[in-house]
């Protein structure tokens, strides 16, 4: 532990620092430093989360790198920072992506760069204070705030549609949001005048309460994931987001929602949880099998793998309300493979629509002619995409359902049917975009990619393959964490 | 002979309105000697600091009563007065060149100022409710001259005739439910009626009667549902720079007046005037933020989020607990902060005699001027109440009080209004950052201090949401001492 400004607070700042000095370097006429001021502070930025896994301790459930100060003491609200198995992961891969995003739109966007940059680092910083944080204002704060950036990034750099994308987007989840708002002021006295997150842990609660809590958090976490039906921003706001928009919302932003029915629903509401899963399991099904048949006839790539996340998304919840170490480590490491895919299929789209200016998989086809490297790492991605062994899409998918299977084998079976719809949906969309004979000029012009994008394919390959061949390292770090959350879900603390 | 002999009241308490009162009538006479509008100009900004300065310097946690105890000086009134002080100085300096184009920057622009605040003041420290309805007089009749100040403008002329009409009404529903109450309890002093309404056995029928009338004078000067229907024209149809006035310290003046009504005078009637006041802040957030989306005209837009906003307010005081009436301080100081920062906007942008009426006049603002498009956007996420803003923590004190006394169907109420409210606040943004500048847009020119207040007045809504404690616990420390 460092004395004085905690890492925690570092991974917090540091980019939303660097961030408001960019926008101090004013217009467009400095671009260039803007760009490397952004490198610096994502590459900063994320420097200062590594120590946060070689610090870790993976054998206590207990929060780690704690930081506590008086913030609002008027209403008992504090500044209180913490990792534990289950956040850490989240934050260095939050930090990891802000820093391929600052490449990835290196040169593609041109104008106003700064305010561009600087909305990714400031968005950066806000979501690991969602993740960090262990005072439910606090992490209110950070989880509306995050809203900010990216209704910015969607509408200024957005395509066409960009505007409704993104007042839809804005709106439909400040909705979860402010219900959980009223919420936590509820378990403010329920708690006896606490805002901490780790009290409200403890509160007995009757069932009837139980279930409008469990209400009032699912709409929150349910529209961010998003699941099945509250999901219809999601491919809206995908299409029309610039490629790093697209990025930061399928690798991160879903996460967040996932990550809140860990932290709040289990452990706040465990009864209605337990009550209620029937209802997750439904939603999360349907997810998996009926919006993998929607990707299927997508013929705009980024809607198609904006409905790809949300089936994958599906899996997590899934896993998260089976209740065993093995669903909810596996909807874990999903939450983490599915970060590093999504974002690498929505470069490769980037990649593409860069060039071409177009997302409809019909304008594409013989791409593998003109651009050999890059149709070998997007066929990986694709791959891991399909859920195939030795990629890390492989081993959430399997973990999910094999818990399943402990619980209910027709949960598993239609949960299975995803290997087949992903190959399907994934690997047919790339035999169209990639192979056949060069579809049209466009195509034939086509130049393969540099080497600033073949350094971001590259190392998220690495990841997407080292996960996939050697997990045990991030569910070590999980395992702690998840059976410390399993046996406090297993106690009722129902209220009578 | 013993009646007769005049003792001398303490003036001590009062001494900020004496100054007031006393530079209001200098400006005035040395206006008219020299016409030097920029002397005026200079003269009333310090008198507003040195008001200011005395009324910090004065203040102290006890509560004094002075004028046999029909004049109150107490923690709450100090707070309200400073930060009517400071909006009325913010208010002068954003308009002058407002004014200044549309020359009418006259001497009698601060002397009207200067008498609306000494208005407020006298509401905010009124502690009988004859000297209540004196304060809102005043500040009554000098804001309907303010409104009609612009005298070649129909439009204007139309709002100050509007105003004034309504504002009479308001003012005889209210002067009627004082008659009743004093029927009723036998006299004008507000912590007596407590006393006398406390010992009971009154009857209920005359005092929900006059209730019902004080309440809806209340709401109308409020600018509350039903009572509403002036707010929007009157916004729109007054010059900005008096819209700006409007829409800001007599805000600070009218929550005074709810409180020492309905809390000093009649908290005893709690339970009857509890359900009013929810009905009353229910159909604002709803008129308010559902009237908002459909207009096309950003002062008339802002009337409409004016509006929801004193409803949210109203849920505060409507609790009748300590915390509730604390969230309601806090709520509308935080308000009359963004208020000023957002009409400050509209007033600063009215350039080259064009007023940035339209809400089409804000598109590409970004792009030609981007710090006033974020100080712009700050505001508008703070009045949509998304952190990490002022105006989350004046909705969170609120929903919090609400909580707290049981009435959650009312804080979800409240909550789903705020997000139908926050798409017209999005819309604004909309249109700064999403759209293209218009193509007959002239260039805006900068004027060094206006827009170092107006920056510095953003910046504050985002400092104070990043770091509200201070804020948090002066309305704190100022309800306490009061409510003791």
């Amino acid at each position: 532990m460092m004395e004085g400004i905690g890492l925690l607070s570092l991974a917090i700042w540091v980019p939303i620092v660097a961030g408001v000095l960019i926008l101090a370097t004013g217009g467009d006429g400095n671009r260039d430093g803007q760009r490397t001021l952004a490198l610096l502070g994502a590459g900063l930025g994320f420097l200062v989360t590594l120590p946060l896994w070689t610090g870790f301790d993976a054998t206590t459930p207990a929060m780690q790198f704690e930081e506590l100060a008086a913030w609002i003491p008027a209403f008992n609200i504090q500044y209180h920072l913490g990792v534990d198995g289950i956040s850490m992961p989240f934050v260095i891969l939050n930090s990891f992506t802000t820093l391929l995003v600052v490449l990835a739109g290196w040169e593609v966007i041109k104008e106003r760069v700064g305010q561009y940059m600087a909305a990714f680092l400031i968005q950066s910083g806000l979501i690991n204070g969602v993740f960090c944080a262990l005072d439910g204002v606090l992490f209110y704060v950070f989880f509306e705030a995050m809203l900010i950036p990216l209704y910015l990034i969607i509408g200024m750099w957005g395509g066409p549609n960009r505007v409704y994308a993104a007042i839809k987007f804005f709106l439909y989840t400040l909705l979860g949001s402010l219900l959980m708002l009223v919420a936590m002021v509820y378990l403010f006295f329920q708690s006896g005048g606490s805002f901490e997150i780790l009290d409200w842990h403890k509160v007995p609660l009757a069932m009837s309460a139980q279930i409008l809590l469990f209400v009032a958090f699912f709409f929150a976490f349910a529209v961010k994931v998003p699941m099945w039906p509250v999901h219809t921003w999601l491919p809206d706001a995908h299409v029309e987001a610039p490629t790093g928009g697209s990025v930061v919302l399928a690798a991160i932003t879903l996460k967040v929602g996932a990550y809140g029915f860990l932290r709040f629903t289990l452990p706040i509401v465990p009864d209605a949880a337990q009550e209620l899963t029937w209802l997750i399991v439904t939603f999360s099904l349907i997810a998996v099998v009926y919006i993998g048949l929607v990707a299927l006839v997508q013929s705009d790539m980024k809607k198609l793998i904006a409905y790809s996340s949300i089936a994958h998304m599906g899996f997590v919840t899934l896993g998260f309300f089976l209740f065993n170490p093995l669903g909810i480590e596996g909807g874990l490491i999903q939450m983490i493979s599915h970060g590093f895919i999504s974002a690498a299929m929505f470069l490769c789209v980037g990649v593409m629509y860069d060039r071409v200016h177009s997302r409809q998989i019909s304008d594409y086809g013989g791409v593998v002619n003109t651009m050999p490297k890059f149709a070998a790492f997007f066929m990986l991605f694709a791959m891991a995409n399909a859920g195939l062994p030795a990629t890390s899409g492989f081993v959430g998918e399997f973990m999910v359902i094999l818990g399943a299977v402990q619980v209910n084998f027709w949960w598993a079976f239609l949960a299975a049917t995803t290997l087949i719809f992903g190959a399907a949906y994934t690997l047919w969309m790339y035999k169209r975009v990639i192979f056949g004979p060069v579809a049209n000029d466009h195509v034939a012009e086509l130049t393969d990619i540099n080497s600033r994008e073949f350094i971001v394919l590259a190392v998220l390959a690495v990841c997407v393959l080292a996960m996939g061949l050697y997990p045990a390292p991030l569910t070590e770090v999980m395992h702690a964490s998840v059976n410390n959350l399993l046996a406090h879900v297993g106690q009722s603390k129902l209220l009578y | 002979m013993d009646a007769m002999t005049f003792t001398m009241p303490e003036l001590a308490p009062a001494l900020p309105e004496i100054l007031i009162l006393a530079m209001a009538c200098a400006i005035l006479l040395l206006d008219v000697i020299t016409k030097d509008s920029k002397l005026s100009y200079g003269l009333t900004l310090i008198t507003l600091v040195g008001a200011a300065a005395l009324t910090a310097f004065t203040a102290s946690p006890e509560t004094h009563y002075t004028f046999s105890g029909q004049f109150v000086d107490d923690a709450m009134g100090d707070v309200l007065k400073i930060m009517a002080y400071f909006a009325t100085l913010a208010v002068v300096v954003y308009s002058r060149n407002y004014l200044a184009e549309r020359g009418l920057l006259r001497g009698e622009y601060f002397v009207l100022a200067l008498l609306a605040l000494l208005g407020m003041m006298v509401m905010i420290s009124a502690n009988n409710f004859l000297v209540l309805y004196v304060g809102l007089e005043l500040l009554s009749l000098s804001l309907y001259a303010m409104v009609a100040f612009q005298r070649d403008s129909a439009v204007a002329t139309e709002a100050a005739m509007k105003y004034f009409i309504l504002g009479a009404l308001a003012s005889g529903l209210l002067l009627y439910g004082m008659s009743l109450i004093y029927g009723l309890t036998g006299t004008l002093d507000l912590p007596a009626m407590a006393q006398v309404l406390h010992e009971g056995s009154k009857d209920d029928l005359i005092l929900a009667f006059g209730l019902v009338f004080l309440v809806a004078g209340l709401g109308f000067k409020l600018g509350v549902a039903p009572f509403h229907m002036w707010v929007p024209d009157i916004y729109q149809g007054a010059p900005s720079a008096v819209t700006l006035f409007i829409a800001t310290a007599p805000k600070l003046a009218a929550f005074a007046f709810t409180m020492r009504i309905l809390v000093d005078g009649l908290q005893p009637a709690i339970g009857d005037w509890q359900g009013m006041l929810a009905v009353m802040a229910v159909l604002s957030l709803a008129i308010g933020n559902l009237a908002a989306i459909m207009q096309t005209d950003i002062k008339r837009m802002l009337a409409y989020s004016t509006i929801s906003h004193m409803g949210f307010l109203l849920l505060g005081v409507l609790t009748g607990t300590f915390g509730g009436y604390t969230a309601g301080l806090f709520y509308v100081i935080a308000y009359v902060l963004m208020s000023l920062g957002t009409f400050g906007m509209v007033v600063y942008l009215s350039q080259h005699g064009f007023e940035a009426a339209s809400l089409d006049d804000y598109k590409g603002l970004n792009q030609t001027r981007p710090w006033l498009a974020a100080l712009m956007a700050m505001l508008m996420f703070s009045m949509a109440g998304i952190p990490p803003f002022i105006g989350f923590y004046a909705k969170l004190s609120v929903l919090q009080a609400l909580v707290g006394t049981g009435w959650t169907w009312l804080a979800v109420v409240a909550v789903v209004f705020s997000l139908i409210g926050a798409f017209y606040y999005l819309r604004v943004i909309k249109l700064m950052y999403f759209d293209a500048p218009k193509a007959d847009a002239r260039p805006i020119q900068s004027t060094g201090d206006i827009q170092a207040l107006l920056s510095a007045n953003g910046l504050a809504v985002l400092i104070l949401g990043i770091l509200p404690q201070p804020l948090v616990a002066l309305c704190l420390h100022a309800m306490q001492a009061t409510l003791q």
